[in-house]
């Protein structure tokens, strides 16, 4: 069970948070500048790697805010947590 | 009664003024408290305690603490009863009933035996090779293989005992209260940290409560009570007897079952607590469990009265019992020679068989002092076994490469025999926690290796592989100091005040699997190196030859460590077998993983208090107790329970609803719409979320009008529906279906906060704030008009449009929109006026025949008008255009949320599933919704399906049945008659048509 740092409230134990999976995919500005297959990709398509994941997670059984996470899948170890809109963090793995 | 024949004349951890009565197979018992049910089955000369799991073998008690493979028992009964409880980790109380398991008809004389005269056809994997297959029969095998092998029984009854669960946070916690545990704790808890300390026993003190050692030139008895006392003294540190480690999950957080009350017996219902389980996070971890003996495995190894050495030297230095007068020790190392002393004091008879030549050490030295046989470089090749007792053992002098026997064979008489194959570090946990291990060979055992990184954790004592107690008391010494730093505590002035002079130990001979007078796997006597789950040195060589080498396919293959002690006593030795036929090292067979939880964990413990209504709510309406009153028939949607139809005295659920359906067409009807998702948005931004969230456009929304919207996902995917209405300049009322409140909620903060975080809208849940009563029918507006001033007409109050005035007093707002077709009101109040609202209503309504109706009802009325509902004709892969709803996707926004997937090649062809009505060629046939549609009709599966029946009622208005489906290319199927098979072999003719039956 993690420890989970949200941004707004400090350390929370893993079971107040929910998992939103692949974060920074904007939504395109303009969808129909876009061929089907970059919708697709938009739509369809994220990443599974192994090891630095960068990843949307909401306190939902607490203040209920988006934030994102920077999580080594292999270890479950968290780089970081940053608000939504942040520049996302590099970390050494 | 019996009397205690084994109950040594003194000492032991017991209070023999406390004697205390209990019964096992029905039979009475005493013992001491203090005892175990093992040591007082022991005391009381009990030596068949079950039947082995395959063979149905007699088996006797094998251990002193939870590595216990034998000793299973059904405790207690009725309600209170438990299955596959260790004998040796139940404290004995007053009027304890426990029998013994797998075994009929009796534990003496059971059936099963003849299993093992058969026991050549019952190889490893046995089941697998003769009953899996064909696949259709192993339902008829299985009921009889589980009989056959069943461990206990699980209770029918509900549990009457109550059980708790805890949060708790520490600084410090230590696992395991022995010399290194408590050392631990008092160098953390002296630096001031919060530490925890939890141990599995009654008391603290682990290893040294058997041992005869001394501490500081005292003995360790006083030590342990010394630090007990010093630790009960410090505030911040909590001490939890009785209380199992079972998990060590991510980040330091470690679960523990703590064993409140089950030693004073089951009869605390409703006055105690059970059971609790502690959920501990930890900054830092000192794992000190210690370790558990390692058997050796020789020829009959299984036989009752055949035991760990370190469990013999239990049961008499704690216990005070003497399992038998005549022992003999079977060893590869030094630490049986402790047993064989402390039981030549106590009186007992002891040979000692060391597979050793000329072994040195210090004990050995002592143990020759004191003029015990010891019969060097020699094993036992055999057990003389009769009538529920060991009568003698047989003994053969050993070769060098320790896999032959040579020379004469002789006898030792004795009852019982105590093994040593030196001693396993406990490192369930450690591993459990991700840890990694390694094999060290000048110990021969796994060890912690390195900590996973977010488990801050260290090891100290036998657990980390040492078997000097002055070692442990160091190393925990140590392991508590650097936890306390490592927590931010200065340890500085902390000085280790706790040493110990242990004899200098000889070195073990590295064998574990003895040799006997025929070849191993061959012949009559069987090698057992796991007790638990029946399997042989034979498995393990039979998995090798059919290609079963890799640890994980042994495990399976032979389901050695599959039993419930999780293979405690049998791991190291499978692998040291797999290793020798493989002719490699322990270390490259590798170990497999340790799973959760370390000793079984009870049902009841893990429930806790989630039981029933506090496991699963159940949301009521504020009208909840009227629809009680009035005989609601309910039916739960989410959590909510909702009234499904109201039945006249003698009705069923068809003849109310079609009773119900006809006076909302006729008259008028009343439905508690409460549970319908309600949230408030406010903000200068609102029309531009909306417009991003439905499919229609917002722009020219009025205050006081209402608009009905189809929500979709960026897959372009139908979610939820419902209207929404502008209360004002910038604040809106959206509602949403009961089912898809919370998840449309968390859809609008997703969007605002991560895509639009520019947007300026609030968004508020108001589901429970608000009582919703749906006045429905042509009569709706008499009736509501006898409660409020405000005009009802169609132009003061026309369709879709919302009026704030008091209803019954009470103030409102009404909204003129409707799922039935009909003229509708949804009066919606604060919900604490809901009751008297509803109330108000079905008086006001009582000459005009008001008629209350459930969900049921709803869903036949919506359905004469082809309206849809989300979840039940949508499931996710239908666009507005499969529903024929094209006219609410507007053409003229420049955006929403699904609308570029509409253009995707498999969005936009031809052909797909869409939404029509459907009419059964016998209209009063009304056809099971999920049923499958046809084009051509088959005697049998497979058929190619077109698609499948969403909603399916009879229908008394259109007077006869009606469904509404899916179909491949639906909307170029209309008139077309096609067929749905059904269950019964039978079939239905039904024609395509418009979804709405009732124009």
């Amino acid at each position: 069970m993690l420890i989970i740092e949200c941004p707004w409230c400090g350390k929370r134990d893993q079971s107040e948070f929910t998992a939103h999976g692949e974060a920074h995919i904007a939504r395109p500005g303009d969808p129909y500048k876009l061929s089907d297959e970059e919708w697709g990709d938009y739509v369809f398509f994220r990443k599974n790697p192994k090891g630095l994941h960068y990843e949307r997670w909401v306190h939902s059984h607490g203040c209920r805010r988006w934030f994102n996470v920077a999580r080594c899948t292999i270890t479950d170890h968290i780089y970081a947590t940053y608000k939504p809109g942040d520049v996302r963090p590099e970390v050494e793995e | 009664m019996s009397t205690q024949v084994n109950r040594l004349g003194q000492g032991g951890r017991i209070d023999r003024n406390k004697p205390i009565r209990f019964w096992y197979d029905d039979k009475a018992y005493e013992g001491f408290s203090g005892d175990t049910l093992a040591s007082a089955l022991i005391a009381n000369g009990v030596t068949l305690v079950g039947r082995s799991f395959k063979y149905h073998r007699p088996r006797g008690i094998y251990s002193a603490g939870p590595e216990e493979p034998n000793a299973l028992v059904q405790l207690e009964s009725g309600a209170y009863t438990e299955p596959n409880r260790r004998a040796t980790e139940i404290q004995l109380y007053d009027g304890l009933h426990a029998s013994s398991q797998n075994c009929w008809p009796s534990v003496g004389f059971d059936i099963g035996v003849v299993a093992s005269w058969v026991s050549r056809v019952l190889p490893a994997g046995f089941y697998y090779k003769t009953f899996m297959w064909p696949s259709s029969l192993w339902m008829t095998y299985e009921k009889y293989i589980r009989r056959a092998a069943g461990l206990g029984k699980s209770p029918t009854d509900v549990d009457p005992d109550f059980y708790d669960k805890t949060y708790a946070h520490c600084d410090v916690l230590v696992i395991g209260g022995g010399p290194a545990g408590l050392q631990a704790a008092c160098a953390a808890g002296r630096a001031g940290a919060r530490v925890v300390l939890i141990d599995e026993k009654n008391e603290f003190g682990g290893a040294l409560l058997s041992d005869t050692a001394q501490i500081n030139d005292q003995s360790a008895d006083r030590w342990v009570s010394e630090r007990i006392a010093e630790l009960q003294r410090m505030t911040e540190v909590r001490l939890l007897p009785r209380t199992t480690a079972t998990g060590y999950y991510d980040y330091n957080f470690v679960v523990a079952n703590e064993r409140v009350n089950e030693h004073i017996g089951p009869n605390t219902a409703g006055k105690a607590v059970k059971e609790r389980l502690w959920k501990i996070r930890a900054k830092q971890v000192v794992l000190a469990t210690g370790g558990i003996e390692r058997p050796l495995v020789f020829a009959d190894n299984d036989r009752p009265g055949v035991m760990l050495a370190s469990a013999i030297r239990s049961y008499i230095n704690r216990y005070a019992v003497a399992p038998s007068r005549r022992i003999t020790l079977f060893t590869n190392n030094d630490s049986a020679y402790r047993t064989a002393m402390d039981a030549k004091k106590a009186g007992i008879e002891v040979h000692i068989v060391d597979v050793r030549k000329d072994p040195q050490g210090a004990l050995v030295q002592q143990t020759r002092e004191l003029r015990i046989r010891i019969m060097e470089h020699s094993t036992i090749t055999g057990i003389e076994y009769s009538r529920g007792r060991i009568r003698k053992v047989q003994v053969m002098e050993i070769d060098e490469s320790g896999k032959g026997v040579t020379g004469q064979v002789q006898t030792i008489d004795c009852e019982v025999v105590g093994v040593s194959g030196g001693w396993t570090p406990t490192v369930h946990l450690f591993s459990q926690a991700k840890g990694r291990l390694k094999f060290v060979d000048e110990q021969h055992c796994f060890v912690p290796d390195r900590p996973w990184t977010n488990n801050p954790v260290s090891v100290a004592g036998s657990c980390g592989g040492s078997d000097q107690l002055n070692d442990c008391l160091a190393e925990g010494f140590d392991a508590g100091c650097s936890a306390a730093q490592a927590a931010g505590f200065d340890t500085g002035n902390l000085a280790l005040d706790a040493t110990s002079t242990d004899p200098v130990p000889g070195s073990p001979r590295p064998i574990w699997i003895l040799p006997c007078d025929h070849p191993i796997g061959r012949g009559r006597k069987k090698h057992f190196h796991e007790l638990h789950n029946d399997s042989t040195v034979g498995d393990i060589e039979l998995a090798a030859r059919e290609g079963f080498e890799s640890v994980e396919h042994l495990k399976r293959y032979t389901t050695t460590g599959m039993g419930t002690d999780q293979g405690k006593t049998s791991s190291v030795n499978a692998l040291a077998v797999m290793a020798d036929i493989r002719n490699t090292t322990i270390q490259e067979v590798g170990t497999t993983t340790f799973r959760p939880p370390y000793t079984p964990l009870s049902f009841g413990s893990i429930v806790g208090h989630d039981r029933r209504e506090l496991f699963m709510q159940r949301r009521k309406t504020p009208m909840h107790s009227w629809h009680d009153r009035n005989g609601a028939v309910y039916e739960d949607v989410g959590d909510w329970k909702r009234p499904r139809y109201f039945p006249n005295m003698g009705e069923d659920m068809h003849a109310a609803v079609q009773r119900e359906c006809v006076s909302v067409r006729q008259n008028c009807g009343l439905l508690d719409a409460t549970t319908l998702g309600k949230i408030d948005l406010q903000g200068k931004d609102s029309i531009r979320l909306l417009n991003m969230l439905y499919t229609n456009a917002w722009d020219q929304l009025a205050p006081g009008r209402c608009r009905y919207g189809l929500m979709l996902n960026e897959h372009g995917m139908v979610f939820d529906d419902g209207v929404t209405t502008c209360l004002g300049e910038n604040h809106y009322h959206m509602t949403t279906t009961t089912g898809g409140a919370a998840r449309v909620m968390n859809w609008i903060e997703e969007w605002l906060q991560t895509e639009w975080p520019d947007m300026e809208v609030y968004a508020t849940s108001v589901t429970e704030q608000w009582a919703v009563a749906a006045l429905s029918g042509p009569n709706a507006g008499k009736v509501l008009g006898k409660l409020t001033d405000h005009p009802l007409d169609e132009r003061s109050m026309p369709f879709m449009t919302m009026a704030h005035a008091d209803v019954a007093g009470i103030p409102a707002r009404i909204f003129r929109i409707s799922f039935t077709g009909e003229l509708s009101f949804e009066i919606n109040v604060p919900a604490r006026y809901g009751l008297a609202l509803w109330e108000a209503l079905m008086e006001a309504g009582d000459e005009n025949g008001l008629c209350p109706y459930g969900t049921e009802t709803m869903h036949v009325l919506r359905a004469e008008k082809g309206f849809i509902i989300v979840g039940q004709d949508t499931d996710g892969t239908v666009t507005p255009m499969d529903l024929g709803m094209d006219w609410i996707v507007s053409r003229k926004k420049s955006d929403f949320l699904g609308r570029r997937s509409f253009s995707r090649a498999d969005t936009s062809r031809e052909g797909r599933k869409q939404l029509v009505g459907l009419l059964t060629e016998d209209p009063k046939f009304v056809i099971p919704e999920g049923a499958h549609v046809v084009e051509n009709l088959r005697p049998s599966p497979p058929m190619e399906m077109l698609g499948h029946v969403s909603s399916s009622y009879m229908s008394p208005n259109v007077g006869r049945s009606i469904a509404l489906a899916l179909l491949k290319d639906g909307f170029n199927r209309k008139g077309q008659t096609l067929d749905v098979p059904l269950m019964d072999g039978s079939s239905q003719k039904v024609t395509v048509t418009d979804t709405v039956f009732l124009p």
